[in-house]
Formats: C-alpha cells, sequence, structure tokens
C-alpha cells in the first residue's frame, strides 16, 4: 500500500461519524472506541511506509480551476500528531462514561467528525484544504461546546467563537491574498511557499501577522486567550480535552509547517517580538493561575503558560533552515502536553463529579479513601511541573537552552523570565495536588468519595506509563523524529 | 565491579517499586524490602569503593543510554565513578540503611508504613542519581529527585493542612535555586557546549574559556542553586519548616544527605568556582552569615527538631565558609562528620519523641536521661561532637576549617572570630538542648512521666553504630600537625580537586605552635559554651516568656514575616487585581465590545442553536463527502 493510506486515515472518521449518527446507546461509544484505535493503527502503519526521505505524499488535483489540491503529506511530525489525536480521543472516551452523556450518538459523532478535521489539518498538504479542515475541526467542537457542558457553556462558545471566528477570517484572506500573487496560481504547499517567500518584505510582514493571530488564538497567546479559560470552564470534559489536547496543537504544528516556511522574511522581523509577546505569556498566565480557585481555570491557564514557552521556543532559532534544536523539542513537548494535560483533565473530572463542584476550596481531603486517584494526580501533576524523569523535562530543559541561545539581544531576559514559569508552575501545581486530594478527612463527601474504577485506572497506568517512559529515555521520541532530515 | 555501578540506583528504585505498588499486601514486610535494597546498595558501593581506593584509580565515566541526543546537544545518561562519588555512595547508602532500620522501629504501626519506605527508598535512588551523574543533567535530575521525594515526605502526614504547606514551602524555595541551576548550565553550556564533568574540567583548566565576569556569573548561578537545596540564606526558610516529615526523614534528608547537595554540586564543579575568586567570597560571606543567624536563633528555639534544624542550617554555612576558601576537601569532611553526629542527634530526638508521646517542646521534658539510659549516652556523644571537643569528630573537621579560614587573605582573622563565635553559640544551644531534655527533673506532667520508655533496640542499635561513628569519623583526618601524611581524606579526595589546588593562591602557613594555640583556643571556647549552658539550664524551671532581643531570636528574626510582606502578599494582590482588571475589564471587555460589533455573528449563531443541529451537521458531512467524490471522479 501506498500513500492512499493517507487518505483511508483521513476517511475513517468521517465514515465513523456517520456510523454513529445512526447507531443508539453504547454502540455510538463503541464506534468511538473502534475508530480512534483505527488512527492509531494507522498512523503506525503510514509512518513505517514513509520514504527515505522521511516524507509520504499524496498528490492528487481537486478543484483545477482554483488550483486546489487534495494533497495530503505526512512526516514525524505529523505522525507523532495523529498518533497524539488518536490516543487522546481513545483515552478520554473510554474514561468518561457514556451515560454520563446525553444523546451519546450525537455526541460521539461530532466527536469523530472533529478528529477528522484535526487529523486533515495535520495532513493537509494545501493550503485551501488545510484551511477547509482548520474549520471542519473547529464547527463539532463549537456545537458540542454549545450543546454539553455548563449553565453558562453559551456565553463562552460565543466568545469561542468570535475569537476563532477572527482569526480564521483573517487566515482566510492571507491564503487567497498569496494565492493571487502567484505566476499560475495554486493552492498546493510548494507553490504556495515559492509565492508566499517572493513576496516583499512589507507584504510579508503583513500577512504573516495574519496568519500568526490566526495560530496566535488556537494556541493561545496573550492577549488572544481569554476565551480559553471560559471555554474550558463551561465545555463537557471530553470537548475541554480535545481542546486542550490536540487543538491548541493546530497552532503550533501550522507554525512549523506552514508560517515559518512561507514567510521568511517576515519571520526573520517578527520572530523577536513573538518570543517577547510569549514570554510576557507565560508570566501572565502563571500569575493568573496562581490566583485560581476553580480547577478548571487553573488548568486552562496552566496550559496558556506552557504554550507560550513552545511558542516561544519555536521562534528562537538563530538561522531558519539551521538545525535548530528548540524546534525538536516542541515537537516533543506538543506530544507531551498532549498528554499530561490529558491527564489533568480527567482526574480534575472525576473531583468535579464527585465533589459536585470545581472550586478547588470545596475539595481535599481524599488520599486515603483513593490512594488510586491520589498516585495518578501526583504523577501528571509533577509530569506538568517538568520535574525530571517525566517527559516534559527534556523537552522544557531544551526549550529553555534554546531560547538562551536564540542570539537575540533579550536572550538572558526572555529565559530568566520564562525560567520564573518552573517557579510558578510549582506554586500553582502544588496548592492543587494539596486542595483536590490533601488535608484532614473528616466530612461526608471526602469519606463517600470513591476512587478510580479499573478502566479509570488502566486509562491512567497508559498516561503515567507515557510519561515516565519519555521521561527516562527522551531519546526515543528523538529517534522517532530523526527521520525528518 | 565498577561497570556495574547501575545496580546502587537499582536496588532502591527496584524497592520503591515493589513497596508502592504491594503496598497493602506487603504491610511491615515493606520496610525489611525496602532496608534490604540499601543494604544490597551499601554493599555493591562497598566493593566499587574497594576498588577506587588504590593508589593510582583514575576516575571512570560508565555510559548507560543516550539521554537527549540532538544535533550538538549531546547528553548521555551516564556515571562518573572517582573517589568523591564513591565515597558519598558510602554516606548515603551506609548512613541510610541505619536510618530504614530505625524507621522500622519508628513507624511501627503507622497507617502510611509501606508508603513511608517507597518514598525513603526513592529517595536513596535520587540522591544516588545526583552523586552519580557523569554531567550536569544527571546530577540535576537528582537534584530535583531529592527535592520531590523532601515534599514528599515532609507533607507524610497530609491530613494536616500545615504539613502540606511546609511541603510546599520546601519544594518551591528548592525550586528557586533550581532555577539558579538551570541557568548556571545554559550560561556554561552557551560558552563550552558540553556539560560533561570530564570535559568541563579538562576546559576550564587548560585554557581562558571565557571572561571572569562570565565566569563569575555561572559560578553564582550554581551557588543560587546550591543556597536552595542546602538551605543558606537567603532560601534557607524551608528547611526547619521541614521538619513536619517524620523525623528519621529529618536525620536522612534534612540533616545528613539532601542537604548536603549543594556542598557537593560545589565540589565537583570546583574547577569553576576556583576560577572566580568573586564567587568564592560571596560563598564565604554567606556561609558566615548562615552560621551566625541561624546558630544564634537555635539558642532560642524550644522545639527539640527546630534546634537541630537551625544548627543543620548553621554547620552547612561551616561547610560553605570551608567551600568559600577554597577548601573543596575539608567542606567535604565535615559533610562527613556532620552526617554522622546530626543523624544521630535526630535519631536521638526522635528516640525521645517517641517515648513522649510525639511531645516535641523540651521545656516538658527534663531528666530523662535515667529513662532513657542508651538515648542518652549516644546523645551525648552527639553533642559533644559537634560541639567540637577532641577527640570527637567535630573538632577535627570545625578545626580544619577554622584554621583554613584564619590563613585566608587579609581578613581571615576576623572570619575566624566570627567563625569561632558561631561555634561557641553551637556548643551553648546544643547543650541547652541536652540539659533541658536529659538531665533536672521531669516538667511534662505525671502521664506523660508514666509512658516513659526507652525505645526498642531497632532504634537503639543504630544509635548505638552511629555514636561509634561520630566519636572515631575524625580520625579519617587527623591534622598534618599530630602526624605527618596521616589525613587519609586529604589523600584519598587529592586527585579530584587537584586541578584547582593550582589555582589557589600560596597561603601562609601556620607554624606547629600557632596550630596548637588555636586548637586550645577552639577547645577552650567550646568549653565555655558547654559552661554557660550548664549555668543556665541545669536547673531549668522558669516559666518566664522570652521578650526583647530573645523574642526576636525566638521569633527567628522575623525572616518568614519579612518574605511573606515583602513577596507572597504582594504577588499575590498583583496578580489578584491584574485578574480583575485587564484579565477582565481589559481584555475581555476589548472582545465584549467587538463581539456586539458583529451582532450579525450572533444573530446567525442563536439560528443555528434553535435549528435541528444534527440535521445540519449530517447534511454538511454528505454533501463535502459528495464533492470530493464528484471531483475525484471527474478527475480520475
Amino acid at each position: 500500500m501506498g500513500s492512499e493510506i493517507l487518505v483511508i486515515l483521513l476517511l475513517l472518521p468521517i465514515v465513523g461519524a456517520l456510523l454513529s449518527f445512526f447507531v443508539k446507546g453504547n454502540g455510538a461509544w463503541f464506534v468511538g472506541v473502534a475508530f480512534s484505535v483505527l488512527t492509531i493503527l494507522l498512523s503506525i502503519v503510514a509512518y513505517n511506509a514513509l520514504g527515505t526521505d522521511g516524507f509520504l505524499l499524496f498528490k492528487h488535483e481537486w478543484i483545477p480551476m482554483l488550483g486546489a489540491n487534495f494533497n495530503l503529506s505526512f512526516h514525524a511530525l505529523g505522525f507523532l500528531m495523529c498518533l497524539l489525536t488518536g490516543l487522546v480521543f481513545l483515552l478520554s472516551i473510554i474514561f468518561v462514561d457514556a451515560k454520563e452523556i446525553e444523546n451519546p450518538s450525537r455526541f460521539y459523532g461530532l466527536m469523530l467528525l472533529s478528529q477528522a478535521g484535526l487529523l486533515g489539518v495535520f495532513l493537509a498538504n494545501d493550503a485551501f484544504l488545510f484551511y477547509i479542515f482548520w474549520e471542519l475541526a473547529l464547527i463539532p467542537v463549537y456545537f458540542l461546546c454549545s450543546m454539553y457542558g455548563g449553565p453558562n457553556r453559551i456565553k463562552a462558545s460565543f466568545k469561542f467563537f468570535i475569537y476563532t471566528f477572527i482569526g480564521s477570517l483573517l487566515m482566510l484572506v492571507g491564503i487567497i491574498y498569496v494565492h493571487q500573487q502567484g505566476a499560475t496560481p495554486n493552492f498546493s504547499w510548494e507553490i504556495f511557499t515559492a509565492t508566499g517567500n517572493g513576496l516583499p518584505l512589507q507584504t510579508q510582514i503583513v500577512l504573516f501577522a495574519m496568519f500568526f493571530l490566526a495560530f496566535a488564538i488556537k494556541m493561545p497567546i496573550f492577549p488572544f486567550h481569554t476565551w480559553q479559560p471560559d471555554t474550558y470552564e463551561q465545555s463537557a470534559t471530553p470537548v475541554t480535552i480535545i481542546l486542550s489536547a490536540v487543538m491548541v496543537k493546530m497552532g503550533l504544528f501550522a507554525v512549523i509547517t506552514w508560517l515559518l516556511p512561507v514567510f521568511q522574511l517576515a519571520a526573520e522581523y517578527w520572530k523577536e517580538s513573538i518570543m517577547i509577546l510569549s514570554v510576557i505569556s507565560i508570566v501572565y498566565a502563571s500569575c493568573m493561575a496562581i490566583v485560581q480557585t476553580n480547577a478548571k481555570r487553573l488548568v486552562a491557564y496552566s496550559s496558556i503558560a506552557h504554550v507560550g514557552l513552545m511558542c516561544a521556543a519555536l521562534f528562537s532559532y538563530p538561522v531558519l533552515g539551521e538545525e535548530h534544536l528548540g524546534a525538536q523539542a516542541v515537537v516533543l513537548q506538543m506530544f507531551n502536553h498532549g498528554i499530561n494535560i490529558l491527564g489533568l483533565w480527567l482526574l480534575v473530572h472525576v473531583a468535579e463529579k464527585r465533589f459536585g463542584t470545581q472550586d478547588l476550596r470545596e475539595m481535599g481531603g481524599i488520599a486515603k479513601v483513593a490512594p488510586i486517584f491520589t498516585t495518578a494526580l501526583v504523577i501528571v501533576s509533577f509530569a506538568n511541573i517538568s520535574l525530571p524523569l517525566t517527559n516534559s523535562f527534556p523537552a522544557e530543559f531544551m526549550m529553555f537552552l534554546s531560547l538562551f541561545k536564540s542570539g537575540s539581544a533579550y536572550a538572558i531576559g526572555l529565559t530568566v523570565f520564562a525560567g520564573l514559569s518552573i517557579i510558578f508552575a510549582a506554586i500553582y501545581t502544588l496548592r492543587m495536588i494539596q486542595q483536590v486530594a490533601f488535608g484532614p478527612a473528616d466530612e461526608e463527601k471526602n469519606k463517600a468519595f470513591t476512587d478510580l474504577d479499573w478502566s479509570q485506572t488502566i486509562v491512567m497506568a497508559v498516561i503515567v506509563t507515557i510519561i515516565l517512559a519519555i521521561g527516562f529515555y527522551p531519546n526515543l521520541i528523538f529517534n522517532l523524529l530523526n527521520t525528518m532530515h | 565491579m565498577i561497570q556495574n555501578i547501575w545496580l546502587v540506583p537499582l536496588f532502591p528504585l527496584i524497592g520503591f517499586l515493589i513497596a508502592g505498588i504491594l503496598r497493602k499486601q506487603l504491610g511491615a514486610a515493606a520496610g525489611w524490602i525496602a532496608s534490604g535494597a540499601v543494604l544490597a546498595s551499601f554493599i555493591t558501593s562497598v566493593l566499587i569503593f574497594a576498588e577506587v581506593n588504590t593508589a593510582g584509580f583514575q576516575s571512570v565515566d560508565v555510559h548507560l543510554y543516550d539521554f537527549i541526543k540532538v544535533g550538538k546537544l549531546d547528553i548521555s545518561f551516564s556515571f562518573r565513578v572517582d573517589q568523591l562519588s564513591s565515597l558519598f555512595l558510602l554516606i548515603i547508602t551506609g548512613i541510610g540503611f541505619l536510618i530504614h532500620i530505625y524507621s522500622i522501629g519508628y513507624m511501627k504501626g503507622d497507617a502510611g508504613f509501606a508508603k513511608y519506605f517507597a518514598f525513603l527508598n526513592l529517595f536513596i535512588f535520587s540522591m544516588l542519581l545526583l552523586v552519580l551523574g557523569s554531567n550536569l543533567v544527571i546530577m540535576f535530575i537528582g537534584w530535583e529527585g531529592v527535592g520531590l521525594c523532601s515534599y514528599l515526605l515532609i507533607g507524610f502526614w497530609y491530613h494536616k493542612k500545615e504539613y502540606s504547606v511546609a511541603a510546599r514551602k520546601a519544594f518551591v524555595m528548592n525550586r528557586i535555586g533550581d532555577l539558579g541551576f538551570l541557568l548556571g548550565m545554559f550560561l556554561l553550556f552557551a560558552k563550552v557546549g558540553t556539560l560533561d564533568f570530564a570535559s568541563l574540567e579538562s576546559i576550564a583548566l587548560n585554557s581562558l574559556w571565557a571572561d571572569p565576569a562570565y565566569i563569575t556569573a555561572i559560578a553564582l548561578c550554581f551557588f543560587v542553586g546550591a543556597t536552595g537545596k542546602s538551605a543558606q540564606i537567603p532560601l534557607f526558610t524551608w528547611l526547619p519548616d521541614a521538619m513536619a516529615g517524620p523525623t528519621p526523614v529529618s536525620a536522612l534528608i534534612h540533616a545528613a544527605t539532601m542537604v548536603t547537595a549543594g556542598i557537593y554540586m560545589i565540589t565537583r564543579t570546583h574547577f569553576i568556582f576556583s576560577l572566580s575568586p568573586t564567587a568564592q567570597s560571596i560563598i564565604l560571606m554567606i556561609g558566615l552569615a548562615t552560621a551566625l543567624v541561624s546558630a544564634s536563633i537555635a539558642i532560642k528555639q524550644n522545639d527539640i527538631k527546630k534546634v537541630l534544624a537551625y544548627s543543620t542550617v548553621s554547620q552547612l554555612g561551616f561547610m560553605f565558609m570551608a567551600l568559600g576558601v577554597g577548601a573543596y576537601t575539608t567542606a567535604v569532611f565535615h559533610v562527613l562528620t556532620h552526617a554522622f553526629f546530626k543523624a544521630l542527634l535526630f535519631l536521638g530526638s526522635g528516640s525521645v519523641i517517641h517515648a513522649m508521646s510525639d511531645e516535641q517542646d523540651i521545656r516538658k521534658m527534663g531528666g530523662l536521661k535515667k529513662k532513657m539510659p542508651i538515648t542518652h549516652i549516644t546523645f551525648l556523644i552527639g553533642c559533644v561532637a559537634i560541639a567540637g571537643i577532641p577527640p570527637l569528630s567535630g573538632f577535627f573537621s570545625k578545626d580544619e576549617i577554622m584554621m583554613n579560614l584564619f590563613v585566608h587573605g587579609d581578613y581571615g582573622k576576623v572570619f575566624w572570630v566570627l567563625g569561632m563565635i558561631a561555634a561557641l553559640l553551637t556548643a551553648y544551644y546544643m547543650f541547652r538542648l541536652y540539659f533541658l531534655t536529659f538531665s533536672g527533673t521531669f516538667r511534662g506532667g505525671e502521664k506523660l512521666e508514666s509512658h516513659l520508655h526507652e525505645s526498642p533496640s531497632l532504634m537503639t542499635m543504630p544509635l548505638i553504630v552511629l555514636a561509634i561513628l561520630s566519636a572515631v569519623g575524625g580520625f579519617l583526618g587527623v591534622p598534618e600537625v599530630f602526624a605527618h601524611g596521616a589525613h587519609w581524606l586529604q589523600n584519598f579526595l587529592d586527585p579530584v580537586v587537584e586541578g584547582s589546588l593550582s589555582l589557589r593562591p600560596v597561603e601562609h602557613h601556620l607554624s606547629h605552635s600557632a596550630e596548637y594555640i588555636m586548637m586550645a583556643v577552639a577547645v577552650a571556647v567550646a568549653v565555655i559554651g558547654i559552661l554557660l549552658a550548664w549555668n543556665t539550664y541545669k536547673k531549668y524551671d522558669a516559666k518566664a516568656e522570652n521578650n526583647g532581643f530573645a523574642k526576636l531570636l525566638e521569633d527567628k528574626w522575623l525572616w518568614d514575616e519579612a518574605y511573606e510582606n515583602a513577596f507572597q502578599k504582594p504577588f499575590v494582590k498583583l496578580s489578584a487585581f491584574t485578574e480583575k482588571t485587564i484579565e477582565k475589564k481589559g481584555i475581555d471587555g476589548a472582545v465584549n465590545g467587538i463581539g456586539k460589533l458583529v451582532h450579525f455573528a450572533s444573530d446567525k449563531l442563536r439560528l443555528l442553536q434553535n435549528g435541528s443541529v444534527g440535521v445540519y451537521l449530517f447534511l454538511m458531512v454528505i454533501g463535502m463527502i459528495l464533492l470530493f467524490i464528484i471531483q475525484w471522479l471527474s478527475n480520475g
């Protein structure tokens, strides 16, 4: 089998979504599980089919009139992202009981649809196709946000919509503009890149800003972030997980595969400003996290801080195209962040369900009755603060190092300020552990707290295994990425 | 055997996994399994030590696997076996084993018995990584690992909120230091492109690799890391609070091993510090200030463990003084003797607390020597050793530090005098503690008195072993003036630090008679301290509250309060204010404004929500697929 496998990889979740709309109850849950497993398996098959150049390309003309192609590209980075997508969907679907969900056929159908969109974003090798999938990933999530979740979900998803709508609009205008400038207008990555780089610096600078805004909103970066805590707080947990574990990576991924290659001159122009903005984002979000009393908002701000570091590291290259430590670390951290935040959300979900609140001050005193929950919480939390021998440590270490060596005049200052996040992260994460699990067990709600059931334990065991395996042997992932020359 | 060095950390790692995973099934057996794991490590360490302790031994790097290998960044997971690391292996696993055995008695019946031993084993594992790492990254892994274990064990009794708070404080303070460590690594890597000790040493000693200011910056960054882990000013306030953990933990982690990590790290990277006299002077000052401040606090503390905690901070200050004058071997010597007598004193205090039904206030003790003869004798030996009375171990190592101070630079004599004051305070607070606890009459009431008992032999045996070591440990470093070439430790460690010996300015040596006089002064100072304590606390019965300066000392110079008011409170206030203004009113306000402008979009949105979404979506998907298929066929 050749590159057609990419088409299958992409279309299967859509088939699953259609199937799910028709089956009732547990059947839909099963469809969700089965098709997520298929995504993982097909990603692995596709990885093994990578050519000697580290790429697997599928090319097909789609709408010749417009110069739009159904071009797909698969490489080590895309593989990690597809794998992450499959894993995150699979684990969160297993973990969250289908009985908690109203109208499961609709729910899992929309989930799978969004999965297809995400895979499309990670595979698309054509700007037009990329844009379509970017939106396709978003629309089902938007519906999920507004139909499932807390009482203020409409307001939150409206805000979410406004933000992403503006971002997408700017990007669409940018895509069309670049497309029009081509000698023979074409959306395929190769021609699009050549056209983009052929533009004069002033034009590139504006276009770069338009694209970056769309991606910055998605990550998000200060000050384009306020949709995130609201949306995370109000959405149903599986939706929150998709948003934070995978969708956030769309922004970073798009920077790597589109923004940096397409506008290289403008990237040089913008990179220092973006690093500064990202570092502000890190410190700002960390400070916000420290004062949160709501568990979900705390995790949301923690995520913004982590993503800020990734974005800063991504732009910390001294010379574009040369070996870039930061980019390798960011790729690793994109995967890690997905796994870690998945674990955090699942545990926060359990705490929220059993305590009946998201307020950290109302929790606590359960370490004795729920040892598995507490152990998992402690391990995942320490991964969140990048303790050595967990997966985030090598990545964060390299990102800081890359920032330090970025050649920027402010490199030392940026590293120190970004470095403060390791202290801040310890402050808010340890407080979270303490408030959720520790303290006196003197109330009814402490004693009645039930530990994770067996399927949840297995899910957490998988997450912890991944955390420690990469933590002890990070070169595992770097070896995987080494096909990318 | 050296190639099998990985066995040393592997045993406690396995012990941790077994005790941690099977904690319900194992019950009391967990203690023996964990102790056995550390014993196995100790035996392996002894075998390795025997191989290292041969003439002409060259350090060996044992490569296990590539940890990070990306482009020019090549960090291998490998261990460095040399005199320094093999000595620390013995301290960690040897004292660690004794404390494990002691803990079986001490923690008997605790609900978290197996979990406790799992954490203890994890700690040993981390500490071994710290000393074995052949590059700064692996050292850093252990460095943060011990911080984690310290956090877990301080907050071991998590149902008490203040204990969890103390655990968090310890971790966060350590993290501040860790940031320094990280920045030091970045500065170093940016300049020389390696973090490997062997390469670093040859680069540092053989060429001018950076300007002095740059080297000073590196050294100070690492020193910030050391102040966190080794509880020096300004990051020392976590250590006294860390006494919330079970007492054997205080003995192992917060006295004998983890807190010496800063000393170890600086000794390991001595070639950087020796190149920066500025950094060395700062280390000397900080060490001296810490030794004096914490000794002064210790004389007014009433919690038996708090006295020992401040004593530890103060003794660590002595070690930093030694590092500050470039006397690395001397610092390690004091690490060694201090590990013996401070572990002994903490375990002794644990024995007392055990008998006192968890009462830790020394004002309620007294006269315990009759009820607890073994604890009493061993504790007394510890007190004498730390006070610096010959021939017990503390005398030798402290004397060596003092001699090094005396001959150091222009102000050496001033440092010596200040160091002597700290030594005087040491003797005083230790014997205040001793007299209040063991002599006089019992002040804790009849109910407590009837419970008093000597601890079980599982607890007293380690005390006896440590007492012997505290008594004779000093003979590992007999001063040159007594017998030529008898300083075993110096001869042993010379190969590790000889590189920077050449960098040290030549110092005028003291005449033998001057050395004898100074020793006599040191002993006299210690005796005066003891007599002062004896005079005041021999028959203690005063209920008077401290006031004035004494109250300030009891309140720890208000150090914690100062931090709280200077950093913690303003920071939280600022964050809360930012959330209210910038986040809510500023950004969200703007977004909502835009939202109103895009009224059209909102209308459309409401329509979508009211319509039949399932049908809509279904049609959308079908439509898209049809589009794909049609295009496919028409092109195909």
